[in-house]
């Protein structure tokens, strides 16, 4: 038997029954629908028919008995009806086991499908007993001899290249009680040749992308030409340099090169583009699985799925096919609510779950919606705050939305009973940690009675991501930038910048928290009386995330960023845990990728060991300062801090907004008039450079076109502080050191510098300015 | 000719080392190695052959030698191994030779013992022992 023509075999069918499943299931709405039933026959008497040719009895007997219920669905002799459409989909699950069978053992396997075949036959002959059971097409061909009917035989003869008197011929062996198949015959005759079978297998795929997961892909013959093309040209361009270098002809260096870049980049995007794969593959599986959902959940649920089109990279279409099935489970399970509660919410008996694909930005958006009864919010505010997930300072900002993030937490699930579909609280989190790992992004959008949407953001391609290249000791190592959160250089050797705790981890104070740090030195075991030294003095710190915790890499120096071509370490390499392959660098030597979770986990930094430490270090005698957000701010020239939770709002209005009023100055804002206030000048420390009107600006001075305001409440009355600039938002551990001046708590160092902390009731009280009533 | 094997040779410390013609890819001359931390020993890093990457065997570690002098410059043997292909570092490259199967023998006690384990056995020629090195076993042993 001829490997290729099997492995073409199995992959067409594959491909069919996805397609068989696909049309039972939207026959399911539409039963009246021709075209349908009619694929659906075509679908399983190909696999009969192909299936006779290399002998497999079992497979035959089962497509048989399918085919002739089918046949007379076609013929209208009999109804599509739920129970029907039931037992056929059983039937492809069927079939599709013993394909799986015979793709891993080359035997059909153990399983026995004689209550199937019994039940498609009572189907067939019980409804109309008007009609006689059709002859069966492979009962005729043994009977007559005639090459089997609709089988791959016709075309071929059709065009010429299979003689019938070869196939009578064979035919006549077979009578003479030769037991092999018929397409068996005539290839062994000489008669066919083997790659016409297989261009007539290729001829009769009706779906030509590729469903199940093995390791082919079809290429689409004028990419391949093209292709082809490009490496001519690289061969060309490679002996015009070979030329030029061997005669020290280096007049036209620069163009040959650029030449090369071109061919080159030109056939990197050709090479991609063998791997991009539409959704469709992804989705395939969709509607049968939405259908058995809503059946186990007795929801009524329609699926709609758009922009099937889009494409991506194979390896990623399998990295997101579970995700994506878990987040439509969740939508049925949890979202999507029984048709009676729909109905008497005044919405549609039957519940919508659109899955929606598109490009945009370099990325692929994948989204996943349902109208069903939103998040439970305040439930799930309830279990966080209960669990503590949420710091308590933080609750008071979080919104909705916010709070609708946390479904991503490991371990949290709200579901109000466990059904065997989801709601063990595992899943979400899972989702998310698949989707990071492939470099994405994952949001849930919520509208409390009206659905959710989860959205994921997946790059096109895994095999080439941008990169951070690192030194340390000696060898350089990419970062993906997926992990990468900053890079900070902290000045003084680590010993005396860090704290060492209990559990013998170097910690950095760093944005109001506690970043552990890993010396990648350390992490890689680099034994310490190396060739290469440890640089002295400052080292660079990789702020790194993955799997939900956050530390610090020091390495000896940071490159370059660049686009590496992601290279598998091969087995048995591939086993070292913090390595995600290799890549090589533009001088032509390689570099390791570092594997981000990987290495989190070789050096035990989890969020829990995060945590761990963060209470280690809280029971220390050294108080730990709580931290508060902070506004910075410039105001003459200076940095000023002022406290998040004396600010109302942050505004910016056009110079030209700004009108004087005597010796106010007011901005029209909320259908009232802002008085807008200096902050320098309120603090006594320089010009009111922010708040020039567009006249009063130095001409072609650097004065920006917006102003920056402050909007703080007081006593119900609102008042605008001009500022030069609003730095940053940043979360600080401050230790005010004590101010007598009038209206700043005291000062502390931020980001290095000394800062004024504002105590703006203090302030205000002092300035006696007048404010705008609130809301107004 | 029947009962005649051909064997790549090399050298490796003091012993002389051969493999099966038919498993040696290619020959090569000043490979950059790039360490590759956390692996076995005797993986002493990773080099890029062409574009793919191909890990790098010290076959002084694999047999328990002491480590090359300095001045050395390794010999890189690329194998096609049971997956891929893999490279061997070996102190020299020698010359490709044809021996009579009659002459194999089982490896003698006198060979040390770290290196009998990775060995199919020997071929006595006039001067001196020919080692034919067992591929699978020395892969075995280098990611063990």
């Amino acid at each position: 038997m001829d490997e290729g023509i099997l492995a073409e075999f199995l992959a067409e069918s594959f491909e069919n029954l996805a397609q068989v499943e696909h049309d039972l299931v939207a026959l399911e709405r539409d039963p009246e629908d021709r075209k349908r039933i009619g694929g659906i026959f075509r679908a399983v008497h190909t696999i009969k028919g192909t299936c006779g040719f290399f002998g497999f009895k079992k497979l035959e007997a089962l497509a048989h008995a399918g085919e002739n219920l089918l046949s007379r669905l076609r013929c209208g002799e009999i109804a599509f009806t739920p129970s029907l459409a039931d037992t056929l989909l059983r039937l492809v699950d069927a079939l599709h086991a013993i394909l799986s069978a015979i793709e891993t053992t080359r035997q059909e396997g153990d399983q026995e499908f004689a209550p199937l075949i019994e039940e498609l036959v009572h189907l067939e002959r019980a409804p109309s007993g008007a009609a006689a059971p059709p002859d069966s097409p492979s009962t005729a061909e043994a009977e007559t001899g005639a090459p089997p009917r609709g089988g791959l035989l016709d075309p071929l003869i059709a065009e010429g290249r299979l003689d019938p008197d070869a196939v009578a011929l064979a035919a006549q062996q077979q009578r003479l009680g030769d037991p092999r198949r018929i397409g068996e015959i005539l290839v062994d005759n000489g008669a066919l040749k083997p790659q016409d079978v297989l261009d007539a297998l290729l001829a009769r795929g009706e779906a030509p992308a590729l469903a199940h997961g093995e390791s082919t892909i079809r290429v689409d013959v004028e990419l391949l030409d093209l292709l082809m093309n490009l490496v001519g040209e690289l061969v060309l361009a490679r002996n015009q340099l070979l030329q030029k270098v061997a005669s020290s002809d280096l007049a036209d260096l620069p163009g040959t090169t650029q030449r090369l870049n071109l061919i080159t980049t030109e056939l990197q995007e050709g090479i991609m583009k063998t791997r991009m794969q539409p959704i469709a593959n992804l989705c395939n599986k969709l509607p049968r699985l939405v259908r058995d959902l809503s059946i186990a959940c007795g929801k009524e649920v329609r699926l709609e799925l758009e922009g099937i089109d889009t494409e991506l990279d194979r390896t990623i279409i399998d990295a997101i096919r579970d995700p994506l099935t878990h987040l439509i489970r969740n939508a049925i399970d949890h979202g999507i609510e029984t048709s009676e509660a729909r109905l008497a919410r005044g919405k549609a008996a039957e519940g919508r779950i659109l899955v929606r694909a598109y490009h945009e930005g370099g990325k692929v958006h994948l989204e996943v919606t349902d109208d069903g009864d939103g998040l439970p919010i305040a439930r799930i505010r309830e279990k966080a705050t209960r669990a503590g997930l949420v710091p308590a300072e933080r609750i008071p900002r979080m919104s909705d939305r916010d709070w609708a993030q946390l479904i991503f937490q490991p371990g949290f699930s709200t579901a109000e009973r466990v059904t065997n579909v989801s709601g063990r609280g595992v899943g979400m989190d899972v989702v998310k940690t698949n989707v990071e790992r492939i470099g994405g992004a994952i949001e849930v959008d919520s509208q409390p009675g009206r659905g959710a949407t989860v959205r994921i953001r997946i790059p096109l391609t895994l095999a080439i991501v941008p990169a951070l290249i690192v030194a340390a000791a000696g060898e350089r190592y990419a970062i993906p930038q997926v992990n990468l959160l900053e890079l900070i250089r902290v000045e003084g050797d680590l010993a005396s910048i860090s704290i060492t705790t209990a559990v013998d981890a170097s910690l950095l104070r760093y944005r109001g928290g506690l970043l552990p740090l890993v010396d990648l030195r350390d992490a890689l075991h680099v034994p310490a009386d190396d060739a290469f030294p440890t640089p002295a003095g400052a080292r660079p710190i990789a702020v790194l995330q993955a799997d939900g915790a956050t530390f610090g890499l020091v390495v000896d120096a940071v490159e370059t960023s660049q686009e590496i071509v992601v290279k598998s370490l091969g087995d048995p390499l591939r086993q070292i845990p913090v390595f995600a392959g290799a890549t090589i660098l533009g001088d032509g030597k390689v570099a390791l990728i570092l594997d981000v979770p990987g290495l989190a986990r070789h050096c035990g930094i989890t969020v829990r060991g995060h945590a761990a430490m963060e209470e280690v270090v809280d029971e220390t005698p050294a108080p730990v300062v709580p931290t508060q957000t902070l506004i910075l701010c410039r105001a003459g020239g200076y940095p000023v801090a002022i406290p998040q939770s004396d600010i109302a709002r942050l505004e910016e209005f056009p110079r030209g907004t700004i009108e004087r009023l005597g010796e106010r100055r007011v901005v029209q804002y909320r259908g009232g008039l802002l008085p807008l206030v200096p902050l320098a000048g309120l603090l006594g420390i320089g010009p009111d450079a922010a708040l020039e009107t567009a006249a009063e600006a130095p001409a072609g001075g650097a004065s920006l076109q917006t102003i920056r305001v402050v909007v703080v409440e007081r006593e119900g009355h609102a008042i605008g502080l001009a500022v030069e600039e609003i730095v940053e938002i940043l979360e600080e551990p401050v230790v005010p050191e004590v101010s007598s001046r009038a209206g700043v708590r005291g000062s502390a160092v931020i980001r290095g510098h000394a800062t004024d902390l504002l105590d703006l009731e203090a302030l205000l009280a002092s300035s006696g300015q007048p404010a705008m009533a609130a809301g107004a | 000719m029947e009962g005649e094997r051909v064997l790549c040779t090399f050298r490796v410390a003091e012993l002389f080392l051969g493999l099966d013609i038919a498993s040696v890819q290619e020959v090569l001359r000043g490979q950059e190695v790039t360490r590759l931390p956390l692996a076995a020993a005797p993986v002493r890093g990773i080099i890029n052959l062409r574009g793919r990457i191909v890990p790098a065997v010290d076959l002084r570690r694999c047999l328990e030698l002491a480590p090359a002098p300095e001045s050395l410059e390794p010999a890189t043997i690329v194998v096609r191994g049971p997956e891929a292909a893999v490279s061997l570092l070996v102190d020299d490259v020698g010359d490709v030779m044809t021996v009579s199967e009659e002459t194999f023998a089982r490896t003698p006690e006198t060979v040390r013992a770290s290196a009998r384990d990775l060995l199919r056995g020997v071929f006595p020629l006039e001067d001196r022992l020919l080692l034919e090195l067992d591929l699978g076993r020395v892969l075995r042993a280098a990611y063990a």
